[in-house]
């Protein structure tokens, strides 16, 4: 990497930095300035928490407020320059301390209700209509529909892999869903709870869906658990990405759930399984790997 | 004058030394044993590694500009996110911390030097070896470690050659921090002069004192921690392989029984430093000196009851998901006591605004911000969907940058009119603190949004919807990073010349080392203060 890189190295900042003048004029232009808050999400429980986040902001942005605006208050009001004499006999009362001591103590019980809830209710793996096991490697998932004889690999799509090799050429602007798409999407019918079970072949992953709310490792010899449920009305396609440094393709592994009403998910499940018993009675080999691993659940 | 001994008495007292000037030439530095050329040593190193680990997040934040892979490859990518953190954490903070302690607290506690000098040496000259290895790992084959600086298992046993330097070299840090703890430890037990007691010294020689107990404390979790990777890769042990009945998440909660009290061995010693410098320029004795140090102590002891907090998404019972957010939650109380104190110590205050109180004002408002994200983390459910996201990485450089980096410069204006005699160029120094302060916000207040609107962490390429954020906070950076070298530049200027400075050097500061000329005799306090200077210098 040392020499060749060095002399690579600088050409490529030349090139880069003419090319991102262009980009922040061009961008300038027709900017898009949105996506500043957490989703709302689709799912029973990507609303909890969204509510829970929001919960959180507005205490902090209160109490910024209120701190904030004592230092602001002392910073003007006793300057020196505007002649305030300082108080030297103001050094300690012990009343003050009890005091903000005791308000953080009480938000904070505050607090810790609505969140054991939501957390109760995020471990509730009760009545499943459908589990998924879903498999990382390096850099691909792999989704298993228990007890239905289906499973594929999803990996990223050939339009961003093309755009995303270094200098490719190809403006990732102009590729659909650039990094967000995959071949084989994940199809899950909506108003179903959904249990999916996470792990992993090789190293540490993270699959996450951030309109559904959760994130969790998949770990090689675990088998972790989460459930989604989709609103019945949010038929559609969402998309995430691996949330958990898994080495160099890290950045190009998303994740893609179309998301269909239950009689469009019967139907693409039947014409899934005939399509796989055509190909053969085991299409998916390394899926025994995973489960002849020895497998802790831990989320109970 | 405080400083009173007679050369009759100093001839006595050191029988065989014929002069008490530093050494001549390189022995100087090589052979040194005092504490301000060992202090001076460490922060030239410290200032060194940070513009070095500055570069790294340039090359991170260049790549970062636009959409697309334009500079570097993914591999590379990564190991310049696992080397930042290395090298800003080790190599830039804590030696930074380490030199201010050697400078200041024999000073503040009344002492000629450090209690063991000679190791002093030892633990300052183990860091070069240490960051040579480390650096060098970049011209190995496969390229330095690219698995995060948190090193987790099984990712991090992927890397090449690098990875036995990368863990002899986290092996290396760790002696050098131990030994630089013990010697804080033991010259504030034994050194301080008479009338300096435990409960009216320097908040800066309390916060370092826990300081140091919390890196004896954990800094050998790490190392093994980082051992049993090495035999997992080299000896066939399987304590982190599930396959040959180890466990990987076994690795993260030890990393983060090291790695929180680490978070707050960088923090810690800020605290102190903004508790010396908000009374000096409000005129005022700090409010609620002992409150300070419980606070200090709590937040201390918490520190290791939260770790997992780090690693709630791996998967655990609902009773330690309960137990780690409340633990968790309970941090934000001592450190609003700090706050709080900090704020009350500028009431009714006679408040100026020389360089080190803006950067110690710039601490209080953004390292409060740095603490609310925090708080939103704790909340577990929440925090599902903020963990690993950029939202994570706004919030601990808000804490580490306009916390701890801020305060060290806060801490270097402060006192270094002190070290030389000579006052710093003002304007110059206001100068840096303006571009700094604003464009470390324009750098990672951006995060914030990107994290919430889903832009994972450690990606060296982003779908388009998160251009424009990305963009403004790699503006913030190069803005920053360029500010930067103003403050090797104005450090040097005061060096070589300017104003002269008085003992006291500002109106209002308080503490032993204000007592000492400016610059301060090369053995600091031969002889302990006399009872009336320790009334003038002790806090309260």
């Amino acid at each position: 990497m040392s020499f060749h890189m060095k002399n690579a190295f600088a050409r490529r900042a030349m090139q880069a930095a003419s090319a991102t003048l262009f980009a922040f004029m061009a961008s300038v232009s027709h900017a898009n300035w949105g996506g500043l808050n957490m989703p709302e999400g689709v799912s029973i429980l990507s609303k909890k928490i969204y509510g829970l986040h929001m919960l959180i902001l507005w205490v902090c942005v209160v109490l910024a407020v209120v701190v904030f605006g004592v230092m602001i208050y002392s910073l003007f009001k006793f300057r020196r320059s505007k002649g305030a004499e300082p108080d030297k006999t103001m050094v300690h009362s012990t009343k003050v301390e009890i005091v903000w001591t005791v308000i953080p103590i009480l938000i904070l019980v505050g607090m810790a209700v609505p969140i054991a809830k939501t957390l109760i209710e995020i471990e509730d793996m009760g009545e499943v209509g459908l589990n998924i096991k879903v498999t990382g490697y390096q850099w691909k998932w792999e989704y298993e529909y228990l007890n239905e004889d289906v499973s594929f690999f999803s990996t990223l799509d050939r339009q961003s892999n093309a755009a995303r090799q270094l200098n490719s050429g190809i403006d990732p602007k102009s590729v659909e869903h650039y990094l967000l798409n995959v071949d084989n999407p994940l199809v899950i019918p909506a108003g179903v709870k959904i249990r999916f079970l996470l792990t992993a072949q090789d190293v540490i992953h993270a699959w996450w869906v951030p309109d559904f709310g959760m994130k969790k490792d998949a770990i090689p010899g675990y088998v972790n658990e989460i459930w989604v449920q989709v609103d019945a009305d949010k038929v559609g396609t969402y998309r995430g990405q691996c949330a958990e440094l898994c080495g160099q393709d890290h950045g190009f592994m998303p994740i893609v759930v179309e998301v269909k009403s239950p009689a469009d998910f019967d139907a693409w499940l039947r014409a899934k399984q005939a399509e796989q018993k055509v190909a053969g009675s085991s299409p998916t080999a390394p899926a025994t790997i995973a489960s002849a691993a020895p497998a802790t659940t831990v989320a109970q | 004058m405080a400083h009173e001994h007679t050369a009759d008495h100093d001839h006595a007292h050191h029988g065989e030394h014929d002069h008490h000037g530093p050494a001549h030439g390189w022995r100087r530095w090589v052979f040194a044993t005092n504490h301000k050329d060992i202090g001076t040593m460490y922060l030239i190193f410290a200032c060194t590694m940070f513009f070095i680990g500055g570069l790294m997040a340039m090359i991170i934040r260049a790549e970062l500009f636009q959409p697309g892979l334009q500079l570097v490859e993914p591999q590379f990518f990564n190991s310049m996110t696992t080397m930042h953190a290395l090298v800003m954490i080790f190599g830039a903070v804590m030696p930074a911390w380490t030199g201010l302690a050697n400078w200041m607290i024999p000073m503040q506690v009344g002492a000629p030097d450090m209690a063991l000098p000679r190791l002093n040496n030892f633990s300052f000259w183990i860091l070069p070896f240490a960051f040579t290895l480390l650096l060098a790992t970049l011209f190995v084959p496969g390229g330095s470690p690219a698995g995060g600086w948190t090193l987790y298992p099984p990712l991090s046993l992927q890397a090449g050659d690098a990875f036995p330097m990368a863990i002899f070299a986290i092996h290396l840090m760790g002696a050098s921090s131990i030994l630089g703890s013990i010697n804080v430890v033991v010259t504030i037990m034994n050194m301080r002069a008479p009338g300096v007691g435990l409960l009216n010294m320097p908040l800066f020689c309390w916060s370092w004192l826990i300081t140091a107990y919390l890196l004896i404390a954990t800094m050998p979790v790490l190392a093994g921690a980082v051992t049993m990777l090495l035999t997992d890769h080299f000896f066939g042990t399987t304590f982190f392989s599930a396959s040959g009945g180890g466990d990987p998440v076994m690795f993260q909660h030890i990393f983060w029984f090291f790695g929180h009290p680490e978070v707050y061995i960088l923090i810690l010693p800020a605290f102190g430093i903004i508790s010396e410098i908000v009374p000096t320029f409000s005129r005022k004795p700090l409010f609620g000196y002992d409150a300070m140090v419980y606070a200090t102590a709590a937040i201390a002891f918490l520190s290791f009851i939260v770790w997992a907090h780090h690693m709630f998404t791996v998967g655990m019972p609902l009773a330690g998901q309960l137990f780690f957010t409340l633990s968790t939650m309970m941090i934000s109380i001592p450190t609003g006591v700090k706050v709080f104190n900090w704020t009350a110590t500028m009431w009714k205050g006679s408040l100026t605004f020389e360089t080190p109180m803006l950067f110690a004002l710039s601490f209080l408002f953004l390292f409060t911000i740095g603490g609310f994200s925090g708080l939103m983390l704790a909340v577990v459910p929440a925090d599902f969907q903020y963990h690993d996201t950029y939202f994570v990485v706004a919030h601990f450089h808000y804490v580490l940058v306009p916390g701890a980096v801020f305060a060290i410069m806060a801490g270097v204006y402060y006192w270094l009119p002190k070290w030389t005699g000579r006052m710093y160029d003002e304007k110059l120094g206001k100068l840096h603190f303006w571009l700094s302060t604003i464009f470390v916000n324009v750098l990672f207040f951006p995060q914030h949004f990107l994290g919430l609107a889903g832009m994972p962490r450690r990606i060296p390429d982003y779908s388009t919807q998160f251009a424009d954020w990305n963009m403004v906070s790699s503006i913030g950076a190069f803005g920053f990073g360029l500010s930067q070298l103003l403050f090797p530049y104005i450090i040097w200027k005061c060096v070589k010349g300017g104003q002269k400075a008085t003992s006291e050097v500002w109106e209002g500061a308080r503490g032993l080392e204000w007592q000492l000329t400016s610059p301060p005799p090369y053995h600091s306090w031969t002889e302990p203060p006399s009872p009336e200077v320790v009334a003038r210098g002790v806090q309260h």
